[in-house]
Formats: C-alpha cells, sequence, structure tokens
C-alpha cells in the first residue's frame, strides 16, 4: 500500500527524505497523504504549503505544487492562496516552533477568519533543525539545548490555542495511531473551514536523547500505551492529563467560510 | 476618450493596479499609505478580486506572494515601519522569482519616527533591505498621473522579470491631489504567457543564457517553490555550482536588461552646467526652482530618476561628463548622494548635497539658494 501512494504522491527521485533515523515525519507525511488519496482529492487543484524546519520539509517530497515558504509564515502564504484561488484545496505542513512561535499570530488569526485550508501540525516538542532547542511545546521542565537547566516556560497545546482562537475543526493524533490519525486528517480536508489537526511526533535524535525518552521505538511504545481518547481527555483534571497522548476530534463545528463569504460580497457589488 | 478626474496619489496607484490586472491585495494598515487598502477594498470586488486585510505586514507580503504563486497578480502597501517588515518576504520573492507589487509610501523613520511626514529616507532600504545579495527593480512617480502609469509599469517589469517591484512613493506624492488625464489607449498589459504545458516539472529551467526562466509559473505546476538555493525542479540543493549559478543569474537578469528597465527625465539639460538630480516628490520643487534659476540666468537643469533602481547610470555619468557641478536634492541624509558620487567619474564635476530630515518639505527657494551658491 505505502509503495502505491510513494508512487503516485512522491518526487521519487528525491527521497529518502532528510530526517534523521526513527522521526515521525515520515509517518506523520505518509497520513496525509493516505487522506488526500481516500478523499480522492485532484492532485492539479491542491496545493501543499509548509514554512521552516525539519517537518516543512515534507512539502518538497509530493509531486503536488508545493510551497517551501519562510518560517511562521506558511499559513500567510496559504491564506492568500486560497483567498485569491478559492478553488483550490490548501494544506499546510508545519512543525510546533514554527507554527505556534514565530508564526502563532498567523495561525490565530486563520483560525479566526475560518479560511477554509487544513494545517497538519507535526509537534516534536523541539526545534529539530537548528538542533535541539525548546519550544513552545516543550514540556516544563523538559530539556533542550537552550534549556540546560530545565524548562521554565509554560508549553501551549496547539490544538487548544486554535480552538480559542476560533478554529471549527480541531483534531488531535499521534505517530502510533495512523488509522486513527489518517481518519482524523481526512475529516480535516473535509471540513469546511480552518481544521487543524495536531499530531503528536517523535524525535528521538534531540528531543528523546535530551529527555532521556530512548530511542525511536520507546518513544512510540509510550504513545501507544498512554494513548486516551479526545471524550476521556475532557473528563480528566490537567494533572491526570499530563504525559497523556490525546487522539480525537476535539471540536468541529459550523460557521460562515471566509471565502465563500467573501463571494457573496463580489456577487453583490461586481459590475457586470 | 480620455476624463480629467481629481485624483490623489494613493488612489492612482489602485486604480493603475487595477487597469494592470491586480485581483489580489493583502494588507495592513499604516499611513500614509492606508488610503490605498482603503481604495483596493473598495474597488476589488467589483472586478471579481480580492482584498484581505491580514494580521501584520509579513503576513501581507506571504499572502500576495501565495496569491501570485497560483496565477493572481497581487499587490501591497506599506510605509517605513511596515516596509521593514516586508523585508523577509521580498526575499522570498527575489529568491522564488515571484511577480509581485510592493508599495511602500515612504515617511518620516527611522523607528515610528515622524508619522506621517513627508520623507525620502527609504531609498536604500527599498535597494538592499533585504538579506543577501539579491535583484531589485525600485520606481518613483513625480506626480499623481505618473503614480497611475508606473504602478502598470512595475504590474508589467514584476511579470516580465517575475521578480517583486517596489512602487517607492513618498507622502509628497501619495497625498497629493491633482487633476489627472487618463488615456489607457497606449496602455500595454503583459499578461503571464499561457504555455501549453501538461505537467510543468521544472519550473526554473533555463537554457543557454536565458535569464529569466520562461516556464516559472506557467501551466499545470508540479515542482516546488522555495527560498532555499534550488535546481530547475525548485528542489533544495546545496550543490554550489546549482547555488552560483542561479545567484548569478537573478543578478543579471536586471542587470543585464537595464536599458529595457531603466527610465529618467532630463529638464533644460541641454546647455546646463549645473544640474540637479532629484526623484519623486522632490523632483516637483526641484523642477520649480530650476525654472526660477533660468530667470535669473543660471544654466541649470534637472536629472530624475524614474527606476532609481537599477539607477540610471549611463545617462547620468555620460551628463556629469559635461557639467561643472551636480546637486542632489531629497528628503534625507544623503542616500542617493551616494550613489550619485559612485556613478560621478569626473574630477571636474563637483557634487553638493541639499537634504532635509526634519519632517518639512524642502521648498523651491532652499534650492534655489544652493544653486546660487557657487562656491
Amino acid at each position: 500500500m505505502a509503495s502505491k501512494l510513494i508512487e503516485k504522491y512522491f518526487r521519487y527521485e528525491h527521497l529518502p527524505q532528510i530526517w534523521c533515523q526513527g522521526c515521525g515525519n515520515g509517518i506523520i507525511l505518509r497520513d496525509v497523504v493516505k487522506a488526500i488519496d481516500d478523499l480522492g482529492l485532484d492532485v492539479d487543484k491542491t496545493v501543499i504549503v509548509s514554512g521552516i524546519g525539519c517537518s516543512s520539509r515534507a512539502a518538497g517530497y509530493l509531486n503536488f505544487l508545493t510551497l517551501h515558504t519562510t518560517h511562521g509564515r506558511a499559513v500567510a502564504f496559504a491564506t492568500g492562496i486560497k483567498m485569491a484561488r478559492p478553488e483550490l484545496n490548501v494544506i499546510v505542513l508545519a512543525g510546533d516552533g514554527d507554527l505556534s512561535a514565530i508564526g502563532g499570530n498567523h495561525l490565530i488569526h486563520a483560525a479566526r477568519r475560518n479560511i477554509n485550508i487544513t494545517v497538519i501540525a507535526f509537534n516534536n516538542n523541539i526545534y529539530g533543525m537548528t538542533g535541539g532547542q525548546y519550544s513552545p511545546t516543550t514540556p516544563t521542565g523538559d530539556y533542550g539545548t537552550t534549556a540546560p537547566y530545565g524548562n521554565i516556560d509554560r508549553p501551549f497545546d496547539i490544538a487548544l490555542l486554535a480552538k480559542g482562537a476560533g478554529a471549527t475543526y480541531v483534531a488531535k493524533g499521534d505517530c502510533f495511531h495512523v488509522v486513527q490519525t489518517t481518519k482524523l486528517i481526512r475529516d480535516g480536508i473535509k471540513h469546511n473551514g480552518f481544521s487543524i489537526i495536531e499530531v503528536a511526533d517523535v524525535c528521538p535524535t534531540y528531543y528523546g536523547r535530551k529527555n532521556k525518552k530512548g530511542n525511536a521505538v520507546d518513544m512510540m511504545t509510550y504513545q501507544k500505551e498512554n494513548m486516551i481518547s479526545a471524550e476521556a481527555a475532557l473528563a480528566m483534571s490537567e494533572e491526570e492529563r499530563k504525559g497523556k497522548i490525546i487522539v480525537g476530534k476535539i471540536c468541529e463545528n459550523d460557521y460562515p467560510e471566509l471565502t465563500e463569504e467573501y463571494q457573496k460580497i463580489i456577487d453583490r457589488v461586481m459590475v457586470k | 476618450m480620455s476624463k480629467k478626474v481629481l485624483m490623489q496619489g494613493n488612489a492612482a496607484c489602485v486604480a493603475g493596479a487595477i487597469k494592470a490586472g491586480m485581483r489580489f491585495f493583502a494588507g495592513y494598515p499604516i499611513t500614509p499609505s492606508t488610503e490605498i487598502a482603503e481604495m483596493a477594498s473598495l474597488k476589488l470586488p467589483t472586478v471579481g478580486g480580492h482584498f484581505i486585510q491580514m494580521e501584520d505586514e509579513l503576513a501581507s507580503m506571504a499572502a500576495i506572494i501565495g496569491a501570485s504563486c497560483v496565477g493572481v497578480k497581487s499587490m501591497t502597501a506599506t510605509s517605513g515601519p511596515g516596509f521593514s517588515l516586508k523585508q523577509e518576504n521580498i526575499g522570498y520573492a527575489c529568491m522564488a522569482e515571484i511577480p509581485c507589487v510592493i508599495v511602500n509610501v515612504q515617511r518620516s523613520g527611522p523607528s515610528t519616527g515622524l508619522p506621517t511626514s513627508p520623507s525620502q529616507g527609504d531609498v536604500m532600504q527599498s535597494r538592499w533591505g533585504t538579506h543577501g545579495d539579491h535583484p531589485m527593480i525600485v520606481l518613483s512617480p513625480s506626480s499623481v498621473t505618473e503614480t497611475y502609469y508606473l504602478t502598470i509599469r512595475a504590474f508589467n517589469l514584476a511579470e516580465k522579470y517575475k521578480t517583486p517591484v517596489i512602487l517607492l512613493m513618498d507622502e509628497i506624492i501619495g497625498h497629493l491631489r491633482e487633476g489627472i488625464e487618463i488615456n489607457d489607449e497606449d496602455v500595454q498589459i503583459i499578461e503571464r504567457n499561457k504555455l501549453d504545458l501538461n505537467e510543468n516539472k521544472k519550473g526554473y529551467e533555463v537554457s543557454g543564457d536565458e535569464l529569466v526562466p520562461s516556464k516559472h509559473l506557467q501551466g499545470n505546476m508540479k515542482y516546488n517553490i522555495t527560498g532555499l538555493s534550488h535546481g530547475f525542479d525548485g528542489f533544495p540543493t546545496n550543490n554550489n555550482k546549482v547555488a552560483g549559478e542561479l545567484h548569478e543569474r537573478l543578478m543579471k537578469k536586471i542587470d543585464e536588461n537595464k536599458d529595457d528597465i531603466v527610465t529618467y527625465q532630463e529638464y533644460k539639460t541641454d546647455d546646463a552646467d549645473t544640474i540637479v538630480v532629484c526623484f519623486g516628490g522632490s523632483a516637483r520643487i526641484v523642477a520649480t526652482a530650476v525654472d526660477m534659476a533660468r530667470e535669473e540666468g543660471y544654466k541649470v537643469g534637472m536629472f530624475r530618476a524614474i527606476t532609481i533602481w537599477p539607477s540610471p547610470e549611463e545617462a547620468l555619468r555620460k551628463l556629469s561628463e559635461r557639467v561643472k557641478r551636480i546637486i542632489v536634492v531629497e528628503h534625507n541624509y544623503g542616500q542617493y548622494l551616494l550613489e550619485v558620487q559612485r556613478i560621478v567619474n569626473n574630477p571636474n564635476c563637483k557634487i553638493d548635497f541639499l537634504g532635509k530630515v526634519d519632517g518639512t518639505v524642502i521648498i523651491p527657494d532652499e534650492v534655489l539658494k544652493v544653486i546660487k551658491e557657487v562656491k
């Protein structure tokens, strides 16, 4: 199955990817492509946009029109694409630092506007490309190359941040539960409005090594053994949720979509 | 039929942009450019285009590049502080060769400066604002009418050379209202060639000494667009040969087409022994001062750069070979002065300077005084 997806959607000549052994990015990218395939999206009408960082290199491996943009700005580029050509499917691939630190402003405003783009947040809790600095999603107390005494920052929950900003489809997935995560991505792409799927990534090279999480298999096993459903998470206290991997839909609701609302203005004022 | 109307410089910019085919505008409010965003928001839906007010200047620049990548002519507008913020993605547009137009209605700086007094302090930033070596085309209008036509030219140059083009206005022209007469009969619009490409996988491919990749942004695009050094298929590479060739081509595509790009105006220069060099709003003041000086018998003329980058180097050097004195007049501390000093190679031609950075406008009498100060 995987090889067929590679044949159909990947720039075969540029494989293998630059990612480290055991990196979760390849698994998440496979889920994205499987979701696209399941939905039968027209590859000629689908644009993949990414920012800067390990996971943002994902776009370049896909055989679509792909935009590998500037650090943090993928959602802003995507907004321009969708606004100018609303008929296109626009999918953003971005890491936790890219999306919630330098690009945080773009994320919350795209969510607020409810523009119909889908964001896949590859959350590995660390800046990987630059060598393991703590990110806005590094848990308090964890280590990074710029947190040698332990991180004193309070982390963001990207999914809840997006929900708070008005995202109309929010879900969380992980690297181990590929069937569930693929379905969540599929539903996100199908959703008419701003959708985001935050996927718990694994970075054995930096986050794992810095925090003694073991190798890639250990980190994947951790996801397997600590997964709870989004429904179960709702009933738990913050303390009980600590260290758990949540998989499932956080919210899904209807709200007028931005480009459709703009079309109504065009229909009203366009000089024919 | 042309019709004479009263129009503001900023409004003329939007009118020109729509004429040129702009169908997407992303911006962020900042004086003295805000009327451009307001006018774009009013006019674009009437022609089936889209306007969006983004969350910041960085996002506005990103959005217009995104729109242009999918075939829609795009523009943003800002002023000094916002222009600084746009530099990141202006560099991306240079590297990825994305046509788009950035309007900077200059105001007094640095930082928040003197909102929103006139200034021309972004001359060097417009050329070298983003990091790394990169090509740049910068146009500067001196009247409301010229703003209309230069905006169209900015779009045309952006399309032709697949590069961002900066329209460097100043508050003097942006907020000026004057009668303009638009005659579109001779206006040429450059559209993107629609090449018949089934699967365009190598958009950045160039052959021989071709400087602009003809397949880029054409047809069914199936390649990567990136700010990293890249090969013909847009995929990132660390290959030094490929990177070197790409960077050289990017610079050459503007440098070797200067004859096509560069424009300037000479006023009463035929018999002049003194030339006042200027651009943008300053030129109106200089032209008046030249007339006043001529009445008093001074042989003085004006040289106005319309394309300030690339600079009208050859024409100015030629002129400097036969005049005794050049006076550079600009509303800054001497930025274009540096370029004029670089260009002029005649030891018998003295270069003087008149600038202002207090937020007020230089008046013709001040220029006249410098003209008459024959040292």
